[in-house]
C-alpha cells in the first residue's frame, strides 16, 4: 500500500500496521487507520475492542510493539504525548480529566500553552465557550461544574491547543439524552470548522447523530468501515455489536 | 480564551495566593515597614535572633512552592541548606584575600545546590520515580551526606585551606562581605540582608505561581497525565521547580553559614531534615504568605522552649504536627484565613440588611 504523503493534502493520520499487547493479550492487532483532513469518524465496538488502546497509541500514552503513526506525513511513533500536542494532536480522556480545585478561567490559562499561537484569537475555543454556555462561568471552582459542563470544559482544554486532530474518548458518558444530543450538534459544528474528529462512543444515538464514516474495531483489528447506513446493515456488526443474533 | 498580557501588579496580585486585594497589600506595606523599622528599636541581641528565625524562609518557601504548589514533598531541603553552607565555606575560606570573594562564595554555593538538585532530578523525575518515594529518596540523600561529612575529621579532609571538620564541622567561615561592609550575624546589615531576602524571595514567588508557568505547575500537581496531554514537558518543569526549591534552601544556607560562621553535618541529620515540612504543613502549604508566618513563628517557638526546656522542643514540634495533619490538614493559617474570608461576605450581607 503507497504511504500517504502530506503532498497530497487529504490525510491528516495515517496509523500503519500497529500493535500493542499487554501481557499475553494483543489489544490492538495489526491495524492500519487512515483520517482525511477534516473527517468526522466514529470509532465502536464491544469492550475491549481496544479503542482505548488505540487512542492511547495514537496520543502517545502507549508506545506500540509494531507499526508506525504518521501525522500530517510527519513520522511522530517515537514522540512524547505532550511533543504530539505540540503538533497538533490532542486527545479528551475517557473520565473526565480537568482541574478540579481550579477556576474555569485558570483551567483555559493553562490549557492556552505558550506552545499555541496565543498573540492571535482562538476562533473555535471562543465560539466552543460561548455555544457551550461556559464563557458566563470563568470563575467558578471547575469541580462544582455539572457532569456535562465539566466533559464540554475538558473538550475546550483540548481545543485551546490548537488541535488539527482532536480525539475524543466517550465525550458523552453520562450526559442525558439532552446534552448528548447537543454535545452531538457541538462535535458536528467543530468538524465544519475544518477540524479532523475522531470519536469513541457507545451510545448510538450520538453516533447515528454524528457519523459521516464509522469504524468497527473488534479484537483489535479493524472489523469493518463505512457509513452508518452500512455499518447498521451489517448482520457480522449486529451480531458482534448491536447484540442481534 | 486568549491569554490575557497582564501587568506585573495584577499577577502579583493573582488567585493563587491567599492575600489580595488593597487591605492585604496595605497591611504587608505596613509589615514590611515595620521590620524596616525595628532596628531603631530592638537590641542588636534581638535582631541577630530575629534574623536567623528569618533566614530560614527561602528555604520555607521553596518547600511551599515544591510541595504545595507542584505537589512534590521532599525531606531533603536540608541536604540543599548544607551543601550551600560547606561550599560557600570552601570557597570563601580559600578566597579569604580576593575582593568580593564571600560574594563569589556565595553564587557558587547556590550553584551548587542548583546543579546537585538537577542531577537528583534528572533521574528521580525522568526516571518516573512514584510521588512517595521522592520524599524518602531525598530524605536518604541528606541522612547520607550527613554520614559522609560526620567522618571527615582530620588534616586530610581539606579542600585547600579549608578543613572539613568532621562532626565537629566547618569553623571560621568568613560571613558575606560586599565592599567593606561585613554581613556578620550580629550587624544590623546582616538583619537587612535577611528581611530583603525573605521579602524579595516571597514576592518573587508570588509572582511566578501566578503566571503563566505558576498555574501550569499548579496543573501538574492536580492531573500529570492531563497537563502532559496539553503540550506541556511535565518532567522538565518539575526538575525546574525542583532546582528553585534547593536553589533557596541554598540561599538560606549561605545566609546561615554567614550568620554563625559555622556548619556541622547534623544540619543534615533527621531533624532538620523534617524542620521544613513541619513549617510548611502548619503554615499550609498552599499559602506562601502562610509559610512565611509559619516559619518565623516556629523557628521562634523552638529557641524559646529550647532555652527553656532542651529536647521538648522537639517533641512539641512533632505534636504540632500530628494536630495539624488531624485537625487542619490544609494547615493552621490557611484553615484560619479561609475561614475568615468566607465570613466577611456574610458580614457584609448583614451591613446591608441593618441598613435603612
Amino acid at each position: 500500500m503507497p504511504t500517504p504523503s502530506e503532498s497530497d493534502g487529504v490525510v491528516v493520520l495515517h496509523a500503519e500496521n500497529l500493535t500493542k499487547s499487554f501481557g499475553g493479550i494483543r489489544a490492538v492487532d495489526h491495524l492500519n487507520l487512515t483520517l482525511a483532513r477534516s473527517e468526522l469518524r466514529c470509532l465502536i465496538g464491544p469492550n475491549g475492542a481496544g479503542k482505548s488502546t488505540l487512542f492511547g497509541l495514537l496520543s502517545g500514552l502507549h508506545r506500540p510493539d509494531t507499526g508506525r503513526i504518521l501525522f500530517k506525513g510527519e513520522d511522530i511513533t517515537n514522540l512524547q504525548p505532550f511533543q504530539r500536542v505540540r503538533k497538533g494532536l490532542c486527545q479528551k480522556f475517557q473520565t473526565t480529566r480537568i482541574y478540579r480545585s481550579l477556576t474555569v478561567a485558570q483551567n483555559l490559562l493553562i490549557a492556552g500553552g505558550t506552545h499555541t499561537s496565543n498573540r492571535k484569537k482562538n476562533e473555535k475555543l471562543s465560539w466552543a465557550l460561548s455555544t457551550l454556555g461556559l464563557d458566563s462561568e470563568h470563575e467558578v471552582s471547575a469541580g462544582k461544574l455539572s457532569h456535562s459542563h465539566q466533559q464540554w470544559l475538558e473538550i475546550c482544554l483540548a481545543l485551546a491547543t490548537e488541535p488539527d486532530l482532536l480525539l475524543l474518548d466517550e465525550p458523552t458518558a453520562g450526559m442525558t439524552p439532552e446534552e448528548t444530543a447537543l454535545t452531538a450538534q457541538f462535535v458536528v459544528n467543530l468538524n465544519r470548522q475544518a477540524l479532523t474528529v475522531l470519536v469513541v462512543e457507545h451510545d448510538m444515538a450520538f453516533v447515528r447523530y454524528i457519523a459521516q464514516s464509522v469504524t468497527v474495531l473488534h479484537y483489535g483489528r479493524i472489523f469493518t468501515e463505512g457509513s452508518l447506513d452500512e455499518i447498521e446493515s451489517n448482520q457480522e456488526v449486529r451480531r458482534i455489536y448491536l447484540g442481534e443474533s | 480564551m486568549e491569554r490575557e498580557d497582564k501587568r506585573w501588579w495584577q499577577v502579583l496580585n493573582g488567585p493563587q495566593e491567599l492575600g489580595r486585594g488593597r487591605v492585604f497589600w496595605c497591611l504587608f506595606t505596613f509589615a514590611a515597614l515595620g521590620l524596616l523599622a525595628y532596628p531603631f528599636v530592638g537590641s542588636v541581641f534581638a535582631l541577630s535572633n530575629f534574623a536567623n528565625f528569618c533566614l530560614y524562609v527561602p528555604m520555607g518557601l521553596g518547600l511551599a512552592l515544591l510541595w504545595g504548589y507542584s505537589g512534590v514533598l521532599s525531606f531533603g531541603q536540608s541536604a540543599f541548606f548544607a551543601i550551600a553552607g560547606y561550599v560557600y565555606g570552601i570557597i570563601s575560606g580559600n578566597l579569604l584575600d580576593m575582593p568580593g570573594g564571600t560574594l563569589l562564595a556565595a553564587a557558587g554555593a547556590i550553584a551548587a545546590s542548583a546543579a546537585i538538585a538537577a542531577a537528583f532530578g534528572y533521574f528521580v523525575f525522568y526516571g518516573q520515580v512514584s510521588g512517595w518515594i521522592i520524599p524518602l529518596l531525598l530524605l536518604v540523600l541528606s541522612l547520607i551526606l550527613e554520614t559522609f561529612m560526620a567522618q571527615t575529621a582530620g588534616y586530610q579532609w581539606r579542600v585547600g585551606s579549608v578543613l572539613l571538620g568532621g562532626y565537629n564541622g566547618m569553623t571560621n567561615i568568613p560571613s558575606l562581605q560586599i565592599g567593606s561592609s561585613i554581613f556578620g550575624g550580629a550587624s544590623i546589615g546582616f538583619y537587612y540582608l535577611v528581611v530583603s531576602a525573605m521579602l524579595i524571595t516571597y514576592l518573587g514567588l508570588r509572582l511566578l505561581v501566578n503566571s503563566h508557568y505558576g498555574h501550569v505547575v499548579t496543573g501538574i500537581r492536580d492531573d500529570v497525565e492531563r497537563t502532559r496531554m496539553l503540550g506541556y514537558n511535565v518532567n522538565l518543569m518539575q526538575i525546574q521547580v525542583f532546582v528553585v526549591a534547593a536553589a533557596l534552601a541554598g540561599l538560606s544556607g549561605v545566609l546561615y553559614v554567614s550568620w554563625g560562621n559555622y556548619i556541622n553535618p547534623s544540619s543534615m541529620g533527621l531533624l532538620p531534615a523534617t524542620l521544613p515540612v513541619i513549617w510548611t504543613a502548619v503554615g499550609g502549604r498552599s499559602s506562601l504568605l502562610a509559610v512565611l508566618l509559619s516559619t518565623v513563628t516556629l523557628r521562634w517557638l523552638a529557641d524559646s522552649l529550647a532555652v527553656k526546656g532542651g529536647e521538648y522542643a522537639f517533641l512539641i514540634m512533632g505534636i504540632l504536627l500530628l494536630v495539624t495533619m488531624l485537625f487542619f490538614p490544609a494547615g493552621i493559617v490557611v484553615t484560619l484565613a479561609r475561614h475568615w474570608l468566607q465570613r466577611k461576605p456574610e458580614r457584609r450581607d448583614l451591613k446591608k440588611n441593618r441598613a435603612p
